[in-house]
């Protein structure tokens, strides 16, 4: 039996999530000497810290969209580094390419913090791998039971036919995707059928991919030269804040189809006004939160971001100790907080 | 089931009166003949009698998904509909099966006097044979109650231009009375159900809000000037010895009101009125607070007559001698009305609704100032020459409203809204300072952007002090200016007064909390219009 000292390895300061021991923090959202990063998403990494540590896919981003790279070290997953005595290693969380959950040891007590995740296999992140844990710190952004996803085989399957409808109408199909994360996921998917357009930051990105060595099919950067025809028979992939924007406007008959998991909801689809919404999320339903969450094996969870308040209370009366503790991620509304610090998103295309 | 559960879906992912017609259009022609007038029942609002009662079929979802109550209600609070909430908390259904729409209608009617037992079975069994989007269909279809943006002007265009018909025929023959299990598509289209039915009202004539100077109306002999009434706007039909009255809700409310019972006897038959039911005491139109006490109510009793009489001030006649007159000038019109008015033996109940004598719009102007002092709303005025037309037209009867009221208020809670705004704060109570204490004034859900709406919704995010069920207490600083029409005591209100049809009238971001109105204000107020 194991003697469970109080010693605990997070506390969770106003600068971000802190390690005592290593004398870290893990996603700060104020400049610190030594950050952490589970995840490219903008709520999760911010500018100005002294040094980052992230997975080695994540370096591209940071690099693409941060300019960072002399003071960035990067881990693969699964391999254990000794930062001031506490061992660190890099789990896949399934969230985006390069998403980690960071698991902590020292003296025999291990936390994970997961960041964001996903349990379901998207093809393209790597998938999310459970890691017994005494602490547990974890998102519940669709922690309410009404988010259950559908296999995402069945998702594209819909959207492919609502994409030929629009086709055959003469209709220009945009999808709606963050640039990290959804729109890989939607290129990896969706390939094969139609030929795919994606804006500037979307390829940026990609091409960051690329120089790491991660496989995505061919895709066409958007351009003032591509002929509005063009796109009207292929698939247009935009960043949420160009939805609303003039360029779409201008396309032949623009139908856009917003890809998010707040559209499993009648009313999330209709507050957007999308001609279509598609309930593919990068995080875990309620289902895969409440499996995720087992599968560690923790005896305490700490609910970051999401439904904090509702899921913490369900995971106590289940006989999950929990605690619900504010952080600056996500957003309770919009999970495109992540993308609106991109400078990039904010321009029109031409 | 399929067809229809697409309509919806189109439906509800367009804010565009076009494409919904489109949708509805599509779907009429493509639909099984047999659901057709079923779902034209489902949206013009005629509920079949709810086969199973609300409480039932949510304990019976909280069992079956097996999650606590207060998380079912966190869910709902979420989603802001319960049949969807259902729909989504359930577990995955085990088969599918597809049947069409009357049927599942008919066997849910079948359920009527069964047991409770045999009602779960069915419902439960159904539940674990459809998707979510059909589960959530299929729960609507127990309510009965489909409200998804489809007005009754709306369908009856799409039915229109599908079928090629008239459209105010097409009014006329879905607002009769037929029930949807004895009447085809084709025979609802011809009306063929209207000649035999004496109840039917014409569809309204409504008028704009007057948005100019009355001096640009022209020539002041043109027009007639009558004061707007705040009761119900209804008709009252009498043909072949039958009395029917109809709200402007396109409800029968004939049992509501029996003051005007008497019309029966007294009216001739073929005879059709427009006009607003009223309180009216002693000669005197009462306010519609009192009104109120009459309003949806199954049994009357002996003090609601005596406080709250009713009357009914007539506007127009449509039908005289069982003649459609819709056609004829106003004028005309108000003429034969006075005469039948007149020809009442029962005085003082069922009244012409004055005409203003005015010279100039000037004094028009003036005398509408006297409005509040008689319970009016303003003045309508309509073109003497004016047909009584189908629905809103520009041009013809205009509404010249007073003012609203106005207090300024400070938000005290925010609570989710339901429908397109069920994921964000829209619906918020504010409060007037009394002494050291804010006290709850009114509550109000329109009148911001959707782009404010997601300001506040930040704001009470970030300052909210509770964070269970759907309402939170925030932090007393946002200042919005409240318009109202009316105010009145009232015992079951903490203020001890009640404001009528309150909304925001705009984002005070220039005021401060501590520059609010106060109770006193608004007392002073009541004073002043008793």
């Amino acid at each position: 039996m194991v003697v469970y000292i109080d010693m605990a390895l997070i506390e969770f300061t106003n600068r971000g999530i802190y390690c005592k021991q290593g004398n870290f923090y893990i996603d700060p959202w104020h400049p610190v000497d030594y950050a952490v990063t589970t995840h490219g998403h903008a709520d999760h990494v911010k500018w100005g810290n002294k040094n980052y540590l992230c997975h080695e896919l994540t370096k591209p981003i940071l690099k693409q969209r941060y300019a960072l790279e002399d003071n960035v070290e990067t881990l693969p997953y699964n391999k254990e580094i000794d930062i001031n005595g506490v061992k660190l290693s890099l789990f896949p969380a399934g969230h985006v390419i390069g998403s980690s959950q960071i698991r902590l040891e020292y003296k025999g007590e291990i936390c994970v913090v997961s960041g964001d995740y996903k349990v379901e296999y998207d093809g393209i992140s790597t998938a999310f791998e459970p890691v017994k844990c005494h602490t547990f710190v974890s998102e519940s952004t669709f922690g309410l039971p009404i988010y259950t996803w559908q296999a995402q085989q069945l998702i594209f399957d819909q959207i492919i036919s609502w994409i030929t409808d629009n086709n055959l109408k003469g209709k220009t199909s945009i999808l709606v995707a963050y640039s990290l994360g959804k729109a890989q996921r939607l290129i990896k998917n969706l390939a094969g059928h139609y030929p795919i357009y994606v804006h500037n930051s979307i390829a940026n990105l990609n091409e960051g991919f690329a120089g790491a060595g991660v496989q995505l099919p061919e895709t066409i950067r958007i351009t003032p030269e591509i002929k509005k025809d063009e796109l009207q028979k292929g698939i247009v992939i935009i960043p949420p804040a160009l939805a609303d924007g003039r360029w779409v406007k201008n396309l032949q008959q623009p139908a856009i189809g917003v890809c998010s998991g707040w559209m499993a909801v009648r009313a999330g689809r209709r507050w957007r006004s999308a001609d279509a919404g598609f309930a593919l999320s990068d995080h875990a339903d309620w289902p895969g939160l409440l499996e995720a969450i087992k599968a560690t094996e923790a005896e305490k969870v700490f609910v970051t971001h999401g439904s904090t308040a509702v899921f913490a209370k369900y995971l106590n009366e289940i006989g999950i100790s929990a605690e619900e503790v504010t952080t600056k991620y996500g957003a309770e509304d919009d999970d495109i907080i992540g993308e609106s610090t991109e400078n990039t998103v904010k321009e029109e295309i031409q | 089931m399929k067809r229809f559960s697409q309509l919806i879906q189109e439906l509800e992912l367009s804010n565009k009166t076009n494409d919904k017609i489109a949708a509805l259009v599509s779907y009429f022609n493509e639909a099984d003949d047999r659901d057709k007038p079923y779902v034209i029942a489902m949206f013009t609002g005629k509920k079949p009698k709810r086969p199973v009662n609300t409480s039932l079929i949510k304990q019976w979802a909280i069992e079956l998904s097996g999650i606590p109550e207060w998380l079912f209600a966190e869910s709902y609070s979420s989603v802001g509909d319960l049949s969807e909430t259902i729909a989504l908390v359930l577990p995955p259904a085990e088969r599918n099966i597809d049947k069409p729409l009357h049927q599942w209608i008919n066997e849910l009617a079948q359920l009527n006097g069964k047991d409770d037992e045999a009602k779960k079975e069915y419902i439960l069994d159904t539940w674990n044979s459809l998707n979510t989007q059909e589960r959530f269909i299929f729960n609507k279809l127990i309510s009965g109650n489909f409200r998804i943006g489809v007005s009754n002007k709306m369908l009856v265009n799409a039915i229109a231009k599908q079928s090629d018909e008239d459209s105010s025929k097409i009014m006329h023959s879905i607002m009769g009375k037929w029930q949807p299990d004895e009447i085809t598509y084709l025979g609802l289209i011809e009306g063929a159900h209207v000649n035999t039915d004496n109840s039917w009202p014409y569809p309204f004539c409504l008028a704009y809000a007057l948005e100019t100077e009355p001096e640009n109306l022209g020539d002041t002999t043109e027009w007639q000037a009558e004061w707007k009434w705040d009761g119900i706007r209804g008709q009252i039909v009498k043909r072949n010895d039958e009395l029917f009255i109809w709200s402007r809700g396109e409800e029968l409310v004939t049992d509501q009101f029996p003051e005007l019972h008497f019309l029966k006897d007294e009216l001739p038959n073929g005879v059709v009125l427009d006009g607003e039911i009223l309180s009216i005491k002693d000669g005197k139109v009462q306010s519609f607070s009192t009104l109120q006490q009459r309003l949806n109510r199954k049994t009357i009793n002996k003090s609601q007559l005596n406080d709250a009489p009713i009357g009914f001030f007539t506007y127009d006649i449509l039908e005289f001698n069982g003649e459609d007159i819709r056609q004829e000038p106003l004028e005309k019109r108000r003429s034969t009305l006075e005469n039948v008015i007149g020809g009442l033996v029962t005085k003082n109940i069922a009244l012409l609704s004055p005409v203003i004598n005015f010279k100039s719009w000037e004094q028009l102007a003036t005398i509408r100032e006297t409005a509040r002092e008689i319970n009016s709303e303003g003045i309508m005025l309509k073109k003497l020459s004016s047909t009584f037309h189908t629905g809103r037209k520009r041009g013809d009867w205009w509404k010249w409203k007073i003012n609203p009221f106005t207090v300024d208020t400070v938000m005290i809670y925010a609570q989710k809204g339901s429908g397109r705004r069920a994921n964000f704060f829209t619906d918020y109570t504010f409060a007037v300072r009394d002494g050291n204490k804010l006290i709850t004034i009114a509550k109000a859900y329109s009148g911001l952007t959707d782009k404010e709406i997601k300001e506040v919704n930040s704001f009470v995010n970030k300052n909210a002090i509770e964070k269970f069920g759907p309402v939170r207490t925030v932090k007393p600083e946002l200042v919005f200016e409240i318009a109202f029409e009316g105010i009145a005591e009232s015992k079951r209100h903490k203020a001890g007064l009640a404001l009528r049809f309150p909304r925001i009238a705009r984002w005070r971001k220039d005021k401060k909390a501590d520059e609010i109105n106060t109770l006193d204000d608004l007392r002073q107020l009541l004073a002043s219009t008793l």
